[in-house]
């Protein structure tokens, strides 16, 4: 687990932020958004695009400025910053994006030297440290490559090399996997965790990819219109989401239900979807069900995932019989696995 | 060629020539360039959404730069004359010429200044900007070494648009192989004249081409 530091804490202070057009049209990208996240944990925001998550993540490094509501990182407001103040705050977060918006003219090394190159730091120091960050991220080797000649996953370790040149205690992932295949984009997660386990670092993670959630994050907030409409802990989120959308995201990860046509056709009571977490997928309920209480049970659908170190399970069951004893295997399933619940088409 | 029959010009007349239009072309090419390249990046850096945006400023040059621009070179040239000879102390002769050209090439250097710096991917300046670079490291450390493939291609075409308008300064005697083809080739009816000024430009206008895209290979690493 990540070693906790008492720096890299942001806190989202009822923040607005409205932009309006050439034709004077006001549209409102954030709506008060409340957020606290804690030095050292893993913070995923997830949203459709145009739900807001790149001008929240934009403001924790102030490329963006709250219309009211105050950002604040380790206490300070970054929104009322200005000039070289705001440049210094910047110095204390490191970025990564999507395409990666690397110097196509400079060498892997000078790419990540760059931000030392802006404080003054001399060549030979900033290419030294930037090696020695090109080493952690695996791209040794490659410190003398134009990014040109780099895969979308080597330019994307270049990236957070960048981020993480000046020991940051907050990294900002603006959609970092989003470009990358899925084996890529398993080596990056992988790698981000190894950052935040490491040095302890914040790591605000900005998606659209529940799958990047589940394997990366510890919290998450689901964002829709700018708002926050979901928030907790990712294991908690994915076992209760209360909101449709949140459902929708979860759905994409753990595919809820069974085909409208099936659900349909087998309608009616005793049709359930269990949730099971940890040791509770290791339990022989189905044949619990038949021998304890004889009623019938078919089994439609079961997966299990990881989530948070964590093992999920999910079954989806229909059970028949005489009622009472329907009633009483749902109780016994009630005691034994975290969720129970009706499916409906 | 001594010209008493097929030819009025001599080789002295024209390595003259080639050596003023050289000069011309030269010097109004490093002083457009440095100019075009200020006059670029101030329209780049001021717009709308550039990292110093400045509505006036902004403003204020575009309407300069499409003044400029909007001349022929042959009615700048002479509508400017009192400011040339306040700048070059003279009205006449390849430094009267220098300073019309100069003033026709750097607002045109500066719109191709502006935009081969506003094709620098904006993601590259947000990345600048999250890693708290001040506008004038963006605009060093960033777009201009991205940019530089694509500036050294403008400074190209501005060489060749450069190269025709020495043509017109003969208008001011200041000479050149165009003052040449007029005066030669075209007035005394020489074509030997005409045939050699011609290929001339072409191989001059070939050369800058070729140099230019050769340079501006080197530079592009995509």
């Amino acid at each position: 687990m990540a070693e906790r530091s008492s720096e890299g804490r942001i806190v989202f202070d009822g923040v607005s932020k409205t932009f309006t057009t050439q034709k004077k049209v006001a549209t409102a990208a954030l709506r008060d958004v409340r957020l606290e996240i804690e030095p050292g944990t893993i913070f995923g925001v997830i949203g459709y695009s145009g739900a807001g998550k790149s001008t929240l993540i934009r403001m924790v490094n102030g490329i963006e400025r709250p219309t009211s509501g105050r950002v604040l990182v380790d206490g300070i407001d970054v929104g009322a910053l200005r000039g070289a103040k705001l440049r210094t705050a910047q110095k204390r977060t490191g970025m990564i994006f999507q395409q990666f918006n690397l110097l196509d003219t400079v060498r892997v090394r000078d790419n990540v030297a760059m931000p030392l190159r802006l404080d003054g730091v001399g060549v030979a120091a900033a290419r030294a440290r930037a090696e020695e960050v090109l080493d952690f991220v695996g791209l040794g080797a490659k410190a003398g490559s134009f990014a040109g000649e780099l895969s979308g996953g080597q330019k994307q370790r270049v990236g957070i090399a960048r981020a993480l040149v000046r020991n940051p205690r907050i990294l900002l992932s603006d959609e970092a996997t989003s470009a990358l295949d899925p084996t890529t984009t398993a080596q990056i997660i992988q790698l981000l965790r190894d950052i935040n386990a490491e040095y302890g670092t914040t790591i605000l993670v900005v998606t659209h990819e529940m799958d990047v959630i589940k394997d990366l994050a510890s919290e998450v907030a689901v964002m829709a219109d700018g708002a926050i409409v979901e928030q907790g802990s990712v294991l908690d989120t994915f076992l209760h989401p209360r909101s449709p959308i949140t459902r929708d995201f979860v759905t994409t990860v753990v595919p809820q239900g069974l085909p409208d046509r099936v659900v349909d056709h087998l309608g009616g009571d005793g049709l359930w979807r269990l949730l099971l977490v940890d040791d509770e997928v290791t339990q022989p309920l189905v044949s619990d069900l038949i021998t304890r209480f004889g009623v019938e049970v078919n089994l439609l659908h079961a997966d299990m995932t990881e989530i948070q170190d964590h093992t999920v399970g999910q079954m989806i069951v229909k059970v028949t019989g005489p009622a009472a004893q329907v009633l009483e295997a749902r109780a016994y399933l009630q005691e034994r696995v975290v969720h129970v619940e009706e499916v409906q088409a | 060629m001594s010209g008493d029959k097929w030819t009025l010009i001599t080789p002295e007349m024209f390595f003259k020539a080639l050596g003023e239009t050289l000069q011309m072309l030269g010097v109004s090419l490093v002083l457009g360039s440095i100019l075009g390249v200020l006059i670029g990046a101030t329209l780049a850096l001021t717009r709308a959404g550039g990292v110093l945006e400045n509505k006036p400023i902004s403003l204020g040059l575009a309407v300069v730069v499409n003044l400029i621009r909007s001349l022929p070179f042959i009615i700048l040239l002479v509508a400017i004359l009192p400011f040339t000879r306040l700048i070059a102390g003279t009205s006449i002769g390849v430094w009267a010429a220098i300073v019309p050209l100069t003033v026709m090439i750097a607002p045109y250097i500066g719109r191709l200044v502006e935009n081969s710096l506003l094709e620098v991917p904006r993601g590259v300046v947000e990345a600048a900007r999250a890693m708290g670079a001040s506008p004038w490291q963006i605009f060093w450390r960033f777009m201009l070494p991205e940019a530089r493939g694509s500036l050294i291609l403008a400074v190209t075409i501005a060489s060749v648009g450069l190269l025709d308008a020495t043509a017109m300064a003969g208008t001011v005697g200041a000479g050149g192989i165009g003052d040449l083809a007029i005066s030669y080739g075209y007035q005394r009816y020489d074509t030997f004249a005409m045939i050699l000024t011609v290929i001339t430009l072409i191989v001059l206008v070939q050369g800058i081409q070729l140099l230019g895209t050769v340079i501006a290979r080197r530079f592009r690493r995509r």
